[in-house]
């Protein structure tokens, strides 16, 4: 099967040659058809994005809701916490595989395995988030009148965000990274070119991955800046700032006495 | 330049004529009976690839973490370099590489020690530094100097965390290594790939590599009570 392993290295102008395949259009290594260039990498690039950001919005108006309120009333925790667990285990392609074996090709095929893909980092960390809010702030609340909705919406959300937008910056990384995999079941994506390199040839191969790579990083970047950006004031003061991803697997960390709202 | 593109083969694992279970991608145990043998080298290439990048990503962790032990500067910089790299996603990584190491094992190696980095690194220099402060005075006063200290006192206590951030970068190895075949590595990736719409071969491979993922915790998780006797100590 590995008939070209140790092949030599490319010439180092293979990158440059990416470069101006995301830019150019070119002919098609079938012949034929003109493949590449802005326009084509544009709509690849929004399908990716389209497919991507309905996975993780479902994952999230399913796990969000579930992650507080299991948080809020302290149950289900093994039900919470092996979900991530169980989720590391299964191999994104062993997912997409099951999904086109038993299920077929097609658009909602592919975005039930990535939603469900997406489901179990935003449900672990919305619970351990909520669970680590300090029990004195969300007693204070209680005392001030608030029904246990208003607690959840208006205290332990905010208290937990850091943790939720953790969860959902892992998440949408390993959508992103698997969307890749969509041509697997005839769903255009950036994983086109790489997976039809017969047609793109090298250089759409390695154009779309450096697209692809740079999608993510963006996406994770932005992530990171809404995080902040819906962090009430006053819970941002004395607080140091752990990059992006490091927050993945939440710390139980007292929040301090921080006054909601 | 041509020559080398991508190992993405598909080949005819199974005969499609007649009414028979393979022929319509059906689940067929008499079919993966007679064909586990295909399995084999695929998984063995699985396993060698996960041992050999969790190795060489805990040796390089290990390293890095005491360097920011020592010198605590060192410790944010690393820790953001390791969550960038965990956000590119593994197939752009591994072709990305290729042009550099070229097809084979050497590139999805390359790929996934630093895929690693991030869980390992980051345990090993929360595990160091949660050691307590009494602890560590108790043990200068009883005349350790700082490398006894650091041998005997601060990594012992900082083994379960450790050894948490080795189960989440061996597991996690297991599932990148599955699209290792775009770097020509192989794998059960590869296998996968050779026949995604036949329910036999997507269930055996798949399930080979979650029962693996599965296999290596447990592993870890038993090593982890070996290596910390005074744990079971205090919880009989």
């Amino acid at each position: 099967m590995n008939a070209v392993a140790g092949t030599p290295p490319f010439a180092a102008n293979a990158f440059v040659e990416a470069i101006e395949f995301l830019i150019t259009p070119r002919e098609s290594v079938t012949g034929g058809v003109q493949v590449g260039g802005v326009d084509e990498m544009l709509t690849l690039t929004a399908n990716h994005m389209l497919l991507s950001a309905a996975a993780i919005a479902i994952a999230c108006l399913v796990a969000l809701p579930l992650g507080l309120w299991l948080g809020h009333v302290g149950k289900g925790e093994f039900l919470a916490i092996s979900a991530s667990n169980v989720g590391r285990a299964v191999p994104t392609l062993a997912l997409i595989a099951f999904f086109i074996a038993f299920l077929g090709l097609g658009f909602l095929n592919v975005l039930a395995a990535l939603t469900l893909l997406a489901i179990p980092p935003i449900l672990t960390n919305t619970y351990v988030g909520v669970r680590g809010v300090d029990r004195d702030a969300v007693d204070a609340a209680r005392g001030m009148g608030m029904t246990e909705p208003q607690i959840v919406r208006r205290v332990e959300l905010p208290l937990s965000l850091r943790s939720v937008f953790g969860g959902v910056q892992l998440s949408a990384i390993s959508v992103v990274a698997t969307a890749i995999l969509g041509p697997l079941a005839s769903v255009e994506t950036l994983g086109t070119p790489i997976v039809s390199v017969n047609v793109y040839g090298q250089a759409g191969l390695l154009g779309a991955s450096i697209l692809v790579a740079a999608l993510a990083i963006l996406i994770n970047a932005l992530l990171g800046v809404a995080q902040r950006a819906l962090t009430p004031r006053g819970l941002k003061a004395g607080r140091s700032e752990a990059p992006g991803i490091l927050r993945r697997i939440p710390f139980l960390q007292r929040q301090g006495s921080a006054q909601p709202t | 330049m041509s020559a080398a593109l991508l190992p993405l083969v598909q080949l005819d694992i199974r005969s499609r004529r007649g009414g028979t279970c393979e022929s319509e991608d059906g689940f067929c145990p008499d079919w993966i009976v007679d064909n586990l043998d295909r399995y084999v080298s695929p998984l063995l290439e699985h396993v060698v690839l996960t041992m050999v990048s969790v190795g060489i990503g805990f040796a390089i962790a290990f390293a890095v973490a005491l360097l920011a032990h020592r010198r605590e500067w060192v410790s944010a910089p690393v820790g953001a370099l390791t969550s960038v790299l965990f956000t590119i996603p593994s197939v752009a990584a591994f072709l990305l590489l290729v042009p550099l190491t070229g097809l084979g094992p050497l590139t999805a190696i390359v790929a996934l020690v630093g895929y690693t980095q991030v869980f390992l690194f980051r345990n090993m220099v929360n595990g160091l530094s949660n050691v307590g402060e009494e602890t560590k005075d108790a043990a200068r006063g009883m005349g350790l100097t700082e490398r006894q200290l650091l041998w005997r006192v601060e990594l012992p206590l900082a083994v379960p965390e450790i050894l948490a951030g080795l189960r989440i970068a061996t597991v996690t190895t297991v599932n990148l290594a599955t699209l290792a075949f775009f770097a020509g590595a192989g794998g059960l990736g590869a296998q996968i790939y050779t026949d995604i719409t036949f329910r036999s071969n997507v269930v055996v491979a798949g399930g080979l590599a979650i029962l693996l993922a599965a296999l290596f915790d447990l592993l870890i998780l038993g090593g982890q009570r070996l290596a910390t006797p005074w744990r079971r100590a205090a919880a009989a």
